[in-house]
């Protein structure tokens, strides 16, 4: 009973506070996503589609997918391992391994693009032996993909943790008494109890993966239809005026942001269950 | 001798866990594993499961050299203190697990499996909650499933780790009986861990009294009882008050009175007297005995309990059947106090 009187506002005064509230957001978040909308449909649908049907678009379209298409499943198998290795192990350096995995959460996007073009540029460490050995990583595929991964390093990792240290081990260690092997053990046991958590955190880090700019942009080196994601696609045609071509791509980014949202709230839901059945458990 | 444990030894850093222990169980022993937190008494348990490598001494097991084993070649059954249930599979699936994770060839046919869940439900009174989820079950419910999954695997010991330990006081005896109950149809060696001392008195053959990674004691509860091995046994199994007196071969003399050694012989001269609050008397006031004044009286199951402070502020304890509450025992009345008969280490 308690908790529904304090729910329901109670005065004038919090009917106001929540309507602030409400039109802060619609300022910041409502207002400018409608505009991506309405700027993207101002010469009409026609204009609008025929921006998206643009073979620089499309080729944008599809690296962003294969770009997220190569990172994501990295960064869930990654984030397993380690979440596995901090929660099921005791090991010497495991707060500077904690404090690494963040690293990416704090340090600027362009930081992270700039240290491959550092490493693997022209100019880079390895720069003259791979341009020896015909291998390019900076303006292509490989350096896209290694800036992602590491701007998308934590999503996964960080959801994990800390759901696999709440469970603890116990279900493994009974699991292998039972005469389950460390596979069957993994498959049967461990990743049951955290898939819904490691969809969520696949959900986040392919968001960020699709929409990531900072670090992309440093290491593609914009070529247009070869090393342009959707991010830097816009950019370009934005800063040559398209203003209709760069909503267009602009409102196809928002549209993945919003089905993402979809996707997110409704796990929210469903994890939120799971995980409250483990805590009463 | 089914186990053998021969000199045991683990060192966490700095701290053993297990400092030289030894110990044997018969086949189809009950053996407890009593002592304090910190005892060791739990590292003993996950060395004999072989989920903890100790750094020097054996274990055997019917001649074969467990250390050298994986705990799944061991085979043994563990209950841990929070049950441990696999949260996504029903109870049916948790008690099926230990048979259908065997590899192909030795797995038993499906509808086997199935018959033997349900023999083991029922030998553990959870029949009819097979579709249930662990979340759905009570503590008591959920340890019995667990004790069917340990039992599924056919074991060749049941190991339990203070599995009454997340329980409360009703349910731990229904469970407690339930064990032994269970332990006399399966016949199955068993050890379990246990900080409470009526616990293991009351289920186990045999009582293994640990301290510090030692074994104190090792007995029947009732050798445990009459002929504690030192004075932190005899403390660990129930209250007691101390008293320093005079050893004087077979009686210990205080100031004024005296009183019979159960252990005469250990110690001479000066010697600290240990005794129970149920072999404890209260005298009237001028009689021989410790000068005390009784704090009060309270009602301890069947008997009554008079707490009761000596001039210099030490606590002592009598206790007495309801009908035979001397008269020296009313509530802030003065009173002389005499055990019976101490033991002295």
């Amino acid at each position: 009973m308690r908790t529904l009187t304090a729910k329901r506002p109670a005065s004038v005064g919090a009917y106001l506070l929540v309507a602030a509230g409400l039109s802060w957001l619609a300022l910041v978040i409502l207002l400018p996503l409608a505009a991506v909308f309405i700027q993207a449909l101002a010469k009409g649908s026609e204009a609008a589609l025929s921006a998206l049907k643009e073979p620089d678009a499309i080729s944008a379209v599809k690296l962003t997918l294969l770009v997220a298409a190569i990172c994501v499943p990295l960064n869930a198998v990654f984030g397993l391992a380690a979440a596995w290795s901090v929660a099921k192990f005791d090991f010497k350096g495991k707060g500077l391994f904690l404090t690494l995995i963040d690293l990416p959460f704090s340090i600027s996007p362009v930081v992270s693009g700039l240290v491959w073009v550092l490493l693997f540029g022209a100019n880079g460490w390895f720069g003259s032996f791979l341009e020896h050995n015909h291998i390019k990583i900076v303006f292509a595929l490989p350096g896209l993909v290694l800036a992602t991964l590491l701007v998308t390093l934590p999503f996964t990792a960080r959801e994990l943790i800390p759901l696999m240290q709440d469970q603890g081990s116990d279900e493994e260690t009974a699991a292998v008494t039972l005469g389950a092997g460390g596979w069957t053990t993994f498959f049967s046991v461990t990743l049951p109890n955290v898939k819904w958590a490691l969809l969520y955190g696949v959900l986040l880090s392919n968001a960020r993966a699709m929409g990531e700019f900072g670090a992309v942009s440093v290491v593609s080196g914009h070529i247009r239809g070869l090393t342009n994601t959707l991010p830097l696609h816009v950019e370009v045609l934005y800063n040559e005026y398209d203003f209709v071509g760069a909503f267009a791509t602009a409102s196809l980014l928002a549209g993945l942001a919003l089905i993402t949202l979809i996707l997110k709230t409704g796990l929210e839901w469903r994890y939120a269950g799971e995980l409250s059945a483990s805590r009463r458990h | 001798m089914s186990l053998k444990v021969e000199n045991l030894a683990k060192q966490y850093g700095r701290t053993a866990a297990l400092n030289g222990v030894s110990l044997q169980a018969a086949k189809g022993e009950f053996l407890a594993l009593l002592g304090p937190s910190g005892s060791g008494k739990t590292t003993l348990l996950r060395a004999i499961a072989g989920l903890e490598q100790p750094d020097t001494g054996t274990v055997e097991f019917e001649g074969e050299d467990f250390l050298k084993q994986t705990p799944r070649e061991r085979r043994v059954g563990l209950v841990f203190q929070h049950y441990a249930l696999f949260r996504h599979m029903t109870v049916e699936k948790n008690v099926a697990y230990g048979l259908n994770v065997r590899p192909g060839h030795s797995r038993p046919p499906k509808a086997e499996v199935k018959d033997r869940v349900a023999k083991l439900l029922e030998l553990v009174q959870l029949d009819g909650l097979e579709k249930r989820y662990p979340a759905q079950l009570s503590g008591g419910q959920r340890q019995r499933v667990a004790l069917a999954r340990a039992l599924a695997i056919e074991p060749r010991m049941l190991l339990l780790d203070e599995p009454f330990g997340a329980l409360d006081a009703k349910v731990r005896k229904d469970l407690r009986r339930q064990l032994r109950a269970i332990h006399e149809r399966a016949g199955v060696t068993t050890i379990f861990v246990t900080h409470d001392q009526d616990e293991a008195m009351d289920l186990a053959d045999r009582v293994v009294v640990l301290n510090g990674g030692r074994i104190e004691q090792i007995g029947s509860p009732g050798e445990l009882a009459s002929a504690p091995a030192s004075a932190f046994v005899f403390e660990f199994l129930g209250d007691c008050a101390r008293l320093k007196g005079r050893v004087d071969g077979s009686c210990i003399r205080f100031d004024g009175f005296e009183a019979p050694i159960v252990n005469a012989g250990r110690a001479t001269g000066e010697a600290e007297a240990l005794f129970r609050p149920w072999e404890t008397e209260l005298d009237l006031e001028g009689k021989p005995g410790v000068p005390v004044t009784v704090h009060d009286i309270l009602a301890k199951g069947a008997v009554l309990r008079a707490e009761c402070r000596s001039d210099d502020g030490r606590l002592f304890e009598a206790e007495f059947s309801r009908d035979h509450l001397p008269p020296a025992a009313r509530p802030g009345g003065r009173a002389s106090l005499r055990p019976r008969r101490v033991f002295v280490f």
